[in-house]
């Protein structure tokens, strides 16, 4: 395979799933708004750090309002992680690989874009947002069914799977640097009214709402709740789960190609270090430092994917 | 040609149902025309879906669009086809012999049959290639013969594509857009296939691979990147191909052989099935501006390490000053009076033709000799005075630099539209594939229409569509 075109499904996969998690984080935010619980501005621009995209709000905002930050992660061409952008990024990926996609995987991505614009081409009204932003979800989960039903499982589902997982783990572990100091120990391990609003809304930027409550018990706290998106390996947005199944993927090319890669021996190193523990060693290694670290890791082993297969000159 | 009534495929010049399309009329009698229309647009969105779309030069890089495509096919009978194609295979033998010839003793020139000046002044004739002898002898893998019909049996070639002729994807995708759509219609009409070109298209690249290459020679196709109008074609090719969609970037020279970056290293390729010009294609021999080459690639063609398709320099072929040559260059290299006609053409170089054609602009077509894609290019009937004045300017400051011709009565066919069938004309551009073991013709080729009615103008670029084109098994 072409290093171009492992780094074409590399992104284009990433940009899928960052149009998918941005389109959750709008969702959660409008969430919390209509509850009227969390002061809510400083609600937006949380979420807008979650999504990486505050300072490019900033630079092209005077002020922070709900309706401009919606507008700024939905659809702004001038945000290039905006759900409009990155699904056209996605699509622009796709094209770019298309002799590695199957018919049907580039017919997904191609129909996600034309909806995406016909439905982003102007502003979404806050009554038809939560109809768009599943529309913009399931068109992502027709991708990744068709790619699930369809890819041959060789190195070019291995690329796409390891964008997936990195874009993924990367998502989580900001939805926590934005949010940790919720989650302290510190913190009332009863909670007050604000308390549960905020761990709502971490939970529902993971869609994980109703797993946890399965699992942990209606009257889990902080605790479980950083238990849940670090640690556990039952719950697909984890830090843990994504680790694993870049490990997978990696170890499966390794098969193929028959080397290892640097990535490989680095996800086995985090795993053993700070992925198999319980979550008292996180709390004690301090949570901020904890997901400090997992963030830098994360971008070090996208660069040695990267370097190691030959994606660029 | 000249004055009389102009020939319609379907419905002769008299009105009468022509054979071939005898089954598809009864056919298209017992449809409901709402359900045609509902048709047309379920094609439009196909095509959308798959994504066989180009991108307009001179426009935002965004903007991709669909070359409108007609549901009505244009059928060729058997036999029609098998006299047609035999003037093809002549004549791309005779391109291709040509070109060994220019680039090695040029016996025609010595034979007093092609002016020196054709060639040693010929912008499109490559000095690198002098000497050079490509593998297996072919410089021409594929080529697209523009046609022209005038009559039932009178066919005229307007120009050869010896360089890097597009729209195959199309003639494919209209194919598979008319089985999925109207399968019936293939149950009633035995028509040929055209599915088979990506293996023959494959197969014969392969043949052509250099002596180095091993007993499955790795093939790859060279692309100048996403925002080129014929992308899409590209990535179709490769795919269908099952072979590497390559950028300038991702290769260079490695040990004397052009490799391929790959996510284990460098791999050579043997057979590059190149979409791009011959001055983008190696910055150290060419056009050093270039990114989409290779450098040094030219060094290892000379050497022997690979097999470029179509080879450099086969430009000169397409080239217009070239073509009014053409009758002679068949009977040159084959010996054979040629089957094919060309358009008689005047050549503006020369001061009594290029009297004619001033006195005649308005009755003439005069295109640039390197011109393409009806960029450039004036029809006298249907210009103005003033754009008449304007190009009768351009035309006498650099008269070399142009061809006339008679405008032809183009052939029509009829396309779907609003008020039921309207005749349009058309062009015809079969794809033909040369390798060491011989030629291959796929049955039908691209059919252009001119959507505006009346129009002469087919190019996609300027508001052309396409048609399914079926040659019937008599």
């Amino acid at each position: 395979m072409l290093g171009k075109t492992a780094n074409g499904l590399f992104w284009m996969y990433r940009y899928l799933e960052r149009a998918e998690n941005t389109s959750r984080l709008i969702e959660t935010g409008q969430r919390i708004a209509l509850t009227r619980l969390g002061a809510s501005d400083d609600e937006w621009r949380s979420i807008l750090q979650t999504a990486g995209v505050a300072a490019g709000y900033d630079a092209a905002h005077e002020t922070l309002t709900k309706d401009a930050a919606i507008d700024w992660m939905l659809r702004d061409p001038a945000n290039p992680s905006s759900v409009l952008s990155s699904i056209a990024a996605a699509r622009q990926n796709a094209r770019m690989v298309r002799t590695a996609l199957t018919h049907e995987v580039w017919e997904a991505t191609n129909s996600a874009y034309m909806r995406a614009q016909e439905l982003l081409s102007r502003k979404v009204g806050e009554r038809d947002l939560p109809g768009v932003l599943g529309t913009i979800r399931q068109r992502a989960a027709l991708v990744r069914g068709a790619t699930q039903g369809t890819m041959l499982r060789n190195d070019i589902y291995d690329f796409a799977r390891i964008g997936t997982f990195l874009e993924r783990a990367d998502n989580t572990a900001r939805i926590l640097d934005v949010k940790y100091y919720v989650l302290l120990p510190s913190a009332s391990s009863v909670g007050s009214a604000v308390d549960n609003v905020q761990w709502e809304t971490i939970l529902r930027a993971v869609s994980g709402r109703g797993g946890f409550r399965m699992e942990y018990g209606a009257g889990a706290g902080p605790r479980e709740i950083a238990q849940f998106l670090i640690l556990d390996r039952r719950m697909p947005r984890s830090l843990a789960f994504c680790m694993g199944k870049i490990r997978d993927n990696l170890e499966y090319l390794a098969g193929a190609y028959g080397e290892r890669s640097p990535a490989l021996g680095r996800v086995e190193d985090i795993e053993q270090t700070f992925l198999r523990r319980d979550i008292d060693a996180v709390f004690d290694f301090g949570l901020y430092e904890f997901i400090q670290k997992q963030l830098t890791l994360l971008a070090e082993i996208g660069r040695q994917i990267e370097v190691g297969y030959r994606f660029y000159e | 040609m000249g004055e009389e009534s102009i020939f319609d495929e379907m419905w002769g010049r008299a009105g009468a149902l022509r054979e071939p399309y005898r089954s598809f009329n009864d056919w298209l009698g017992a449809e409901d025309p709402k359900r045609l229309r509902a048709k047309q647009r379920e094609a439009e969105d196909l095509f959308r879906l798959t994504g066989i779309t180009f991108n307009v030069y001179g426009r935002a890089e965004a903007e991709e669009r669909l070359i409108p495509f007609d549901i009505i096919p244009r059928i060729v009978s058997g036999g029609e086809w098998l006299r047609l194609s035999r003037g093809i295979e002549q004549r791309v033998r005779a391109i291709n012999a040509f070109l060994y010839d220019i680039y090695h003793g040029q016996e025609m020139i010595k034979a007093g049959r092609l002016p020196a000046e054709m060639i040693s002044r010929n912008e499109a004739f490559l000095p690198h290639m002098i000497g050079v002898s490509p593998p297996g002898g072919i410089y021409t893998h594929i080529v697209g013969i523009d046609l022209v019909r005038t009559g039932p049996d009178e066919f005229y070639v307007l120009e050869d594509n010896a360089r890097t002729p597009s729209g195959v994807s199309y003639m494919l995708e209209n194919r598979e857009t008319m089985l999925q759509m109207f399968p019936e219609l293939f149950a009633r009409n035995r028509v040929q296939p055209v599915q088979t070109y990506p293996a023959d298209l494959l197969r014969s690249l392969a043949a052509s691979a250099p002596q180095c290459a091993g007993s499955n020679p790795t093939v790859a196709v060279l692309t100048p990147g996403i925002y080129n109008s014929a992308y899409f074609e590209h990535a179709f090719l490769a795919d269908q191909m099952g072979v590497e969609l390559v950028e300038g970037h991702d290769l260079r020279v490695v040990d004397g052989r052009v490799a391929m970056r790959t996510t284990q290293g460098y791999k050579p390729i043997d057979v590059l099935y190149r979409r791009v010009d011959d001055d983008f294609l190696d910055p150290l021999n060419f056009n050093p501006e270039s990114a989409l080459g290779v450098p040094g690639i030219m060094d290892v063609y000379r050497a022997g390490g690979i097999t470029i398709a179509n080879a450099p320099g086969t430009g000169i072929a397409d080239d217009k000053a070239i073509y009014s040559y053409m009758p002679e260059i068949v009977e040159f290299y084959t010996g054979e009076r040629p089957l094919l006609g060309n358009v008689p053409t005047w050549r503006c170089s020369e001061p009594e033709a290029l009297a004619h054609v001033l006195a005649h602009l308005d009755e003439l077509v005069v295109k640039e000799v390197h011109g393409s894609g009806g960029y450039g290019m004036l029809i006298g009937p249907t210009s103005s005075k003033k754009e008449l004045a304007a190009f009768r300017q351009k035309l006498m400051a650099r008269p070399s630099n142009y061809i006339a011709q008679p405008t032809l009565s183009l052939s029509t066919v009829p396309v779907f539209s609003r008020a039921g069938l309207s005749p349009r004309h058309v062009d015809l551009r079969p794809f033909v594939l040369m390798g060491p073991d011989g030629i291959k013709i796929t049955p039908g080729g691209l059919t252009r229409v001119a959507l505006k009615k009346g129009s002469l103008v087919v190019n996609s670029s300027q508001g052309g569509g396409t048609k399914d084109t079926w040659v019937l098994e008599d």
